[in-house]
């Protein structure tokens, strides 16, 4: 026997309009266990609580059911109401009938026998709840930061800031990212490298932050609050303990790869630093293009090396990291724009990719930052071509949010550094940020010429060879544009890394329709993932620029705070538990869980559930074939009752 | 009087569930002949509940679930969707009319999609009449 209260809300008008509430609240009443229905305007108010609050000590109420709005709404808060009153939290039900009932229906009679329906079915599950407690573990108080951009550097800057540990992980040799590769930044046409290679300094300084370049994590174990994580040291063949930067060993080095860092624009060392102001700011050896290692003998940097810092019999090796949190800020990727074959990038040497402008910009790129075309001649015409791969549905249907802007910050750049005429070819001018209309009007101001439409070929120029012509619907005038340019500036979709879904498995991301890492609720846990104590910031959650980017970081450093500052955590007391008595070690669970929360032990031969591991999805459950595993809170009596219950009425 | 048929719906918490909220929220209308129990995941859902549903009486049963790919638990619904292909076969087996066991992947943003599956639905089982091959005689 439970005693069971029964709380009929009205939402104002949202509820009773097309359900007769005290009616609703009169049947309830004669269902078994019932010990007091009661209907209330709001029940969510505070004397609503209050109510509730009165009735569970007054009836000694053993189970709560509340009938009103869904339960993604407010099950949280009246758990809470629960638990002020000494009720285990898990005793309640909420039955929905506003989003599922009241609000898809005019008809009074359909909406109050369906509710009606409804409540049975809480009533019959909510006598077979079970008070649930939630388990406490110890917290990790160190984060780590995965990607070494501008997102990373921030997060494990604010992090560091407040006296926590900071493992910041970066693929490259360097940080930086990509904000380390670009000349200016729009709007304000700051120097990008003024204000990030501080940035990049304060990390190497700060005492909190352990910097690991050129490493790459490799399994992920553990839960929120006990991450325990390896990761790959990728051999470096140089010492970096032992270097002193003095470069010396990139002088002599005979070997030639293509640089990363200037978009293979130029070519670099076998041993190399990717740019003058990297951090840290110590070479390693690029195996692929070492002479050494190539031919077997060469080592000449190590003839040079004073310190004796060149090792070439260095291995990877690998480290175990363990935090409490993890953010993934891991950036993106330019769209390959060589299978949009119209446009000819990769083919003729006047097509170039935005990054590839941005290093032609910068006065530390392979031309010092002088605009001149391949052969080495400024260019008289210029077009920028926008929404290449992006906003179309062969390709990729989001908009890659910058383009546009750092578009119009070419034009401004070309302007001011040559005398050549620009021409942007748009779909639409997207400007919705602070300064960035106004910076929109500027451009227009410097005579660059707009042309509604978006390039549909860039092909060679037949009446003079060596240059191209752009070909576009100008959709303002209606009229087919050939254009006759020397460079053309594609702006490629932003797209997430190539080793995006190894992330994603690494860390038990989803991904969205582009790839895309997925937040936990698009407006309200935008930083969130729906691994617990994973977050996310920049750009591998979807494209967007710096400001934002930075203020994404911190948000996720403040989230990852919330989960490390406290010593200990609850974990979600809905997991699944195994019946030793009833388990058959067959093993099915432990082959079909995605977070290899069973395990199998031997010795007992029953499979056994890791609480910290398990989200409670209950696929466990479902394919017991001895019904020994119980899915707490969805536990097989309580469906099927359930069921029951709505198949009465 | 019209026969008004009993249909459960078995729904994921992360989308089919969220997406009848969205259906509520943005007022579609649709019949009320549909009772949803939500689980956590379509994984959760074990053959016997279908089997049990109709037992119960219920003149159809209906599975929302995410799509596939799209798994709030990243592999859940895959299971789901072939546990379910054969429970269908079996339903079939037993006599029941194919058309009273329905299985679709809703997400959380298709409120749209999940008020027309409900319609067409309801509409097909009124069409079919009452459900008497499984549902135990009182």
């Amino acid at each position: 026997m439970s005693r069971i209260g029964v709380f009929v809300c009205h939402c104002g008008l949202n509820i009773a309009k097309t359900v007769r509430v005290s009616e609703l609240a009169q049947f309830a009443s004669t269902l078994p266990d019932v010990v007091v229905a009661k209907d209330y305007k709001f029940m969510c108010s505070t004397p609503g609580q209050e109510m509730i609050a009165n009735d569970i000590k007054e009836h000694r109420l053993d189970r709560v059911i509340i009938t009103a709005c869904s339960p993604l709404m407010h099950e949280q808060t009246f758990r809470k109401v629960l638990a002020a009153s000494g009720l285990n939290q898990y005793l309640l039900t909420i039955v929905n009938i506003r989003e599922q009932v009241s609000w898809v229906t005019h008809d009074i009679e359909e909406g109050t026998s369906k509710a009606k329906a409804l409540l049975n079915g809480a009533v019959y599950r909510a006598r077979l709840l079970a008070p649930l407690t939630s388990r406490v573990i110890d917290v990790n108080p160190d984060v780590m930061v995965v990607g070494g951009g501008i997102a990373g550097i921030q997060a494990a800057l604010e992090l560091a800031n407040t006296g926590k540990k900071v493992y910041l992980v970066e693929k490259n040799s360097t940080i930086g990212g990509h904000m380390a590769q670009f000349d200016k930044t729009f709007p304000t046409l700051d120097c990008s490298a003024c204000i990030l290679t501080p940035k990049m300094d304060s990390v190497l300084q700060n005492k909190n932050i352990t910097l690991m370049t050129y490493c790459e994590v490799t399994e992920v174990k553990g839960f929120v609050g006990n991450f325990d994580i390896t990761v790959q040291q990728k051999a470096r063949y140089v010492d970096h303990n032992k270097c002193n930067a003095c470069m010396t060993c990139m002088e002599k080095c005979p070997g030639k790869g293509i640089s990363e860092w200037d978009e293979s624009l130029v070519k670099r060392k076998a041993i190399y630093i990717p740019f003058p102001q990297a951090v840290p700011q110590k070479p390693i050896i690029d195996k692929e293009v070492c002479t050494y290692f190539l031919k077997g003998k060469c080592r000449l940097c190590e003839k040079v090396c004073e310190q004796k810092a060149i090792d070439f019999e260095q291995q990877d090796s690998f480290v175990q990291v363990k935090v409490g949190a993890v953010i993934v800020a891991t950036g993106y990727d330019l769209m390959d724009t060589r299978p949009l074959v119209q446009y000819g990038y990769g083919k003729y040497p006047g097509v170039y990719n935005a990054l590839e402008v941005e290093r032609l910009f910068n006065s530390a790129g392979p031309t010092g930052g002088k605009v001149t075309l391949r052969d080495g001649k400024e260019p008289q015409t210029i077009a920028i071509l926008h929404c290449i791969g992006s906003r179309d549905k062969n390709h990729y249907e989001h908009c890659s949010r910058v383009c546009c802007m750092y578009s119009l910050k070419f034009a401004h750049l070309f302007k001011e550094k040559t005398s050549a005429d620009v021409y942007q070819f748009y779909i639409d001018i997207r400007a919705a940020g602070k300064g960035y209309e106004e910076f929109y009007n500027r451009v227009i101001e410097e005579d660059v010429k707009f042309i509604r439409g978006k390039a549909a070929r860039v092909a060679q120029n037949t009446d003079e060879p060596g240059r191209l012509i752009v070909e576009a619907e100008d959709t303002i005038t209606g009229k087919f544009v050939k254009l006759p340019v020397d460079m053309v500036v594609l702006s490629p979709a932003i797209v997430p890394r190539s080793d995006s879904k190894d992330l994603a498995r690494l860390f038990n991301l989803s991904t969205d329709k582009q790839g895309f890492f997925m937040e936990r609720h698009p407006k309200l846990a935008p930083l969130s993932t729906m691994s617990e104590g994973i977050f996310i910031a920049g750009v591998c959650q979807s494209p967007k620029d710096i400001p934002d980017t930075v203020a994404q970081a911190n948000g996720a450093a403040a989230e990852a705070l919330t989960i490390i500052v406290k010593d200990k955590m609850e974990l979600e007391a809905t997991t699944a538990m195994v019946n030793p008595a009833s388990c058959s070690g067959c093993q099915n669970c432990v082959r079909v869980c995605p977070y290899g929360a069973p395990s199998f032990n031997y010795d007992k031969w029953v499979s056994e559930i890791n609480e910290a591991l398990c989200k409670g999805c209950g696929l466990c459950a479902a394919v017991c074939p001895s019904s020994a595993i119980i899915a707490r809170h969805f536990t097989n009596e309580q469906v099927l009752a359930e069921m029951e219950g709505l198949m009465e009425f | 009087m019209a026969f008004e048929p009993k249909i459960l719906g078995i729904a994921c918490n992360w989308c089919t569930y969220t997406g009848a909220d969205l259906a509520g929220t943005t007022r579609l209308l649709y019949p009320q002949n549909l009772r949803v129990v939500r689980v956590m995941c379509s994984s959760r859902i074990n053959p016997s509940f279908i089997f049990r549903a109709f037992q119960l009486g219920a003149d159809g049963v209906f599975v929302g679930g995410c799509h596939p790919g799209d798994c709030h638990y990243n592999t859940g619904n895959l299971y789901a969707r072939r546990r379910l292909a054969v429970t269908k076969k079996i339903l079939e087996f037993a006599g029941l009319e194919p058309g009273r066991f329905r299985v679709e992947w809703i997400s959380a943003s298709e409120g749209n999609k999940f008020a027309e599956v409900v319609q067409e639905f309801t509409a097909q089982i009124k069409n079919l009449g009452p459900q008497t091959k499984l549902k135990i005689q009182k």
